[in-house]
């Protein structure tokens, strides 16, 4: 019979299968940061419990640690002792640990593949949404909760319902200055925040398979935004090319079997997916989110949407509540917004190409008088490759503050806030509200966008520069 | 885990859609490293002013609302992170029972697992259901009988088997989990064969 690669990915990880359907799948890779993994130890110990395979977890912090400089610890005493527990959980357990002045330390979901430790064909998981950014691999890649992490600590499986197929098209090619992120978005914006609930979502078509391995990861990192289990993509010779040679990668005889079993992960040509969406990639533009849901997104050629044109009672409500959150009047053009902050990083856009991209587009140009920005690197890795390529300089002639990695401000865990009202054009995942500040206004775009928005200081057409 | 038991309240209704758990419980509480104590933060930003005063119009602020053992969401509800705090934060409050017409994955699955029993049913049931919170009405959740009983009437929900049995009886899924070893361990060896670069230390 004829599989998906989600189907076939599942069935390597049956370890059981009860009657009513309820499974029990093995972890290959588990990833585990500060924020969600406290209590998960704490379960352990009040149990008497033992991690039963500590070399296949790896854990940073990066939700808490300031980008500023950090020689001096970290000030905030909350955030200090969660970083300090994982500290202490990762020897008292085995756990291997990128600490927070590790060179390797960064955002978990850029050291994964940073380090090859992220796989084809592998179960992933992590206490962290974001963790579908590793299916661009073709692994299946997911999030959950503490208590997940502590079952995955303790059993080294997870108990599962199997979700369904849902196979997302995006044909053809992708019009100039349109990015992965802009790609994304489109899908979000098409089949809603909750459009992906009860599937696992296999990304394919043209457009995808011409994205490099790091574009592919701000496709599938933002599929959880989509209410998708997860999202992957079939490994191709990039995939391999990526990871050959990576620290954590098979190497010699096993890098042969590896590569050999890596070049069955595909969804067979007949196979059949409960759902398909096709998207044609000449109809993606920049994209921009108005409101307070990854799936208000608008053409940056476009104006606010009015809730008065909306039908349905409760959307039109939570539009009004949107433009309100967000001190947005219908109808005004997006390219009249101004902005006040540019945040670029994140697990989303925050690897080494999004910075050349926006480096690029930034060179020998200032931002806006009104604006301040900040790059914070994804990891300690990223940021000395783009230092190696001078990248630091022009972000930092232009008027960028230059970071130390973490997510920062893509949730606001550390000093890195917007304050009430200030109005962010930011590379990352959410803008809902309160996201990234109490009363913080958020705009989602990709990082060429943000390059446009710091030069204008307003939101501006990436196609313009 | 605590054995989940029938349910009689008046619920909460809050019809806003896509409810996400960075307003279920802001990121500012994530830095605990507890489970408990994040009753008084539940829905913090609308609960509370700038200056951390009470809202007094918000629901939750609000007799008999703030003894509330059971919320009635708008579509799509606890979408976004997967912080467990946000049922944490919910049971602490004392709401062990969410019903939406939709509901995020991972928060749906992170609900099982504190006693906290979410109810996906049909939007036009969860209106109805929303005039008994408006009438300050009690309504009443039986489990073992996948039922919803209010006023006069009765509505059937469906729960997955298992995380039924696993609420009722308070299961550890853990300890279930554990009692595989023996398919665990031949799980890996499986694998040591078929894939040997994927365990280390072997």
């Amino acid at each position: 019979m004829s599989k998906t690669l989600y189907d076939k990915i599942w069935e390597n990880h049956l370890v059981h299968k009860q009657d009513d359907g309820t499974c029990l799948i093995y972890v290959d890779r588990h990833l585990v940061h500060e924020v969600t993994s406290p209590q998960a130890f704490e379960g352990l110990r009040l149990q008497k419990r033992k991690v039963r395979r500590p070399e296949l977890t790896l854990a940073v912090p990066d939700h808490n640690v300031p980008t500023t400089d950090r020689s001096k610890g970290i000030d905030d005493e909350e955030s200090r002792i969660q970083v300090e527990t994982l500290r202490k959980n990762c020897k008292e357990f085995g756990v291997e640990l990128f600490d927070v002045n590790d060179k390797r330390q960064g955002i978990v979901h850029i050291i994964g593949p940073e380090q090859g430790f992220t796989q084809p064909g592998t179960v992933i998981v992590c206490g962290d949404s974001h963790t579908a950014t590793h299916g661009a691999f073709g692994s299946l890649a997911f999030g959950i909760g503490t208590s997940e992490v502590e079952h995955v600590l303790a059993t080294q499986t997870l108990i599962q319902k199997k979700s369904k197929n849902l196979r997302i098209n995006v044909n053809g090619d992708l019009p100039k200055g349109v990015t992965a992120k802009d790609v994304i978005l489109k899908i979000i914006g098409t089949i809603g925040t909750a459009g992906g609930t009860g599937y696992v979502v296999e990304f394919a078509g043209d457009v995808i398979k011409n994205l490099s391995m790091e574009e592919r990861m701000t496709v599938c990192n933002m599929t959880i935004e989509a209410g998708a289990r997860a999202g992957l993509i079939a490994p191709d010779e990039k995939t391999f090319k990526y990871l050959e040679g990576k620290t954590m990668s098979p190497k010699g005889e096993n890098w042969k079997k590896a590569l050999e079993f890596w070049k069955t992960l595909y969804s067979d040509k007949d196979c059949k997916f409960d759902k398909e969406v096709n998207i044609e990639g000449k109809d993606i533009e920049p994209l921009v989110t108005w409101g307070t849901s990854p799936q208000d997104v608008s053409p940056i050629t476009g104006v606010v949407p009015d809730p008065a044109n909306e039908k349905n009672e409760d959307r039109k409500m939570a539009m009004e509540r949107s433009l309100e959150y967000m001190g947005l009047k219908a109808n005004t053009k997006i390219s009249d917004i101004k902005i006040d902050k540019i945040f670029i990083g994140s697990c989303t856009n925050g690897r080494i190409e999004d910075l050349r991209l926006a480096a690029d587009l930034l060179k020998g140009k200032k931002i806006s008088s009104n604006v301040s920005a900040m790059v914070v690197p994804g990891s300690g890795l990223v940021k000395e490759q783009a230092e190696k390529e001078g990248l630091d300089k022009i972000f930092k002639d232009a008027g960028f503050e230059w970071r130390e990695p973490g997510c920062s401000m893509c949730l606001g865990m550390n000093p890195d806030q917007l304050k009430p009202k200030e109005r962010c054009a930011s590379t990352s995942n959410r803008n809902f509200e309160g996201r990234q500040g109490r009363g913080g206004r958020t705009h989602l775009v990709s990082p060429g966008m943000a390059i446009a928005a710091a030069i204008n200081g307003h939101l501006a057409d990436v196609r313009k520069i | 885990m605590e054995k989940f038991k029938n349910l009689k309240s008046i619920p909460s209704y809050l019809s806003l859609q896509n409810i996400d758990t960075d307003m279920i419980i802001p990121k500012q509480f994530l830095k605990t490293i507890k489970r408990t104590g994040l009753g008084k933060s539940l829905f913090y930003e609308m609960r509370y002013d700038e200056n951390g005063k009470v809202n007094e119009d918000f629901i939750l602020n609000k007799e008999p609302y703030n003894k509330s053992r059971i919320l009635l969401a708008g579509k799509n509800f606890g979408c976004g992170s997967s912080r467990e705090h946000a049922p944490w934060a919910l049971s602490d409050f004392g709401i062990k029972c969410v019903i939406s017409s939709s509901f995020a994955d991972i928060f749906y699955n992170n609900c099982f697992k504190n006693g906290i029993l979410p109810i996906k049913i049909e939007e036009q049931t969860v209106v109805e259901l929303s005039e008994y919170s408006k009438r300050k009405e009690e309504i009443e959740i039986d489990l073992e009988k996948q039922e919803i009983k209010y006023g006069n009437k009765v509505k059937k929900f469906e729960v997955d088997s298992f995380k039924k049995k696993c609420l009722i009886e308070g299961l550890d899924d853990i300890a279930l989990s554990l009692e595989k070893a023996l398919q665990i361990d031949n799980f890996e060896k499986i694998i040591k064969e078929n894939s040997p670069w994927l365990l280390k230390n072997d």
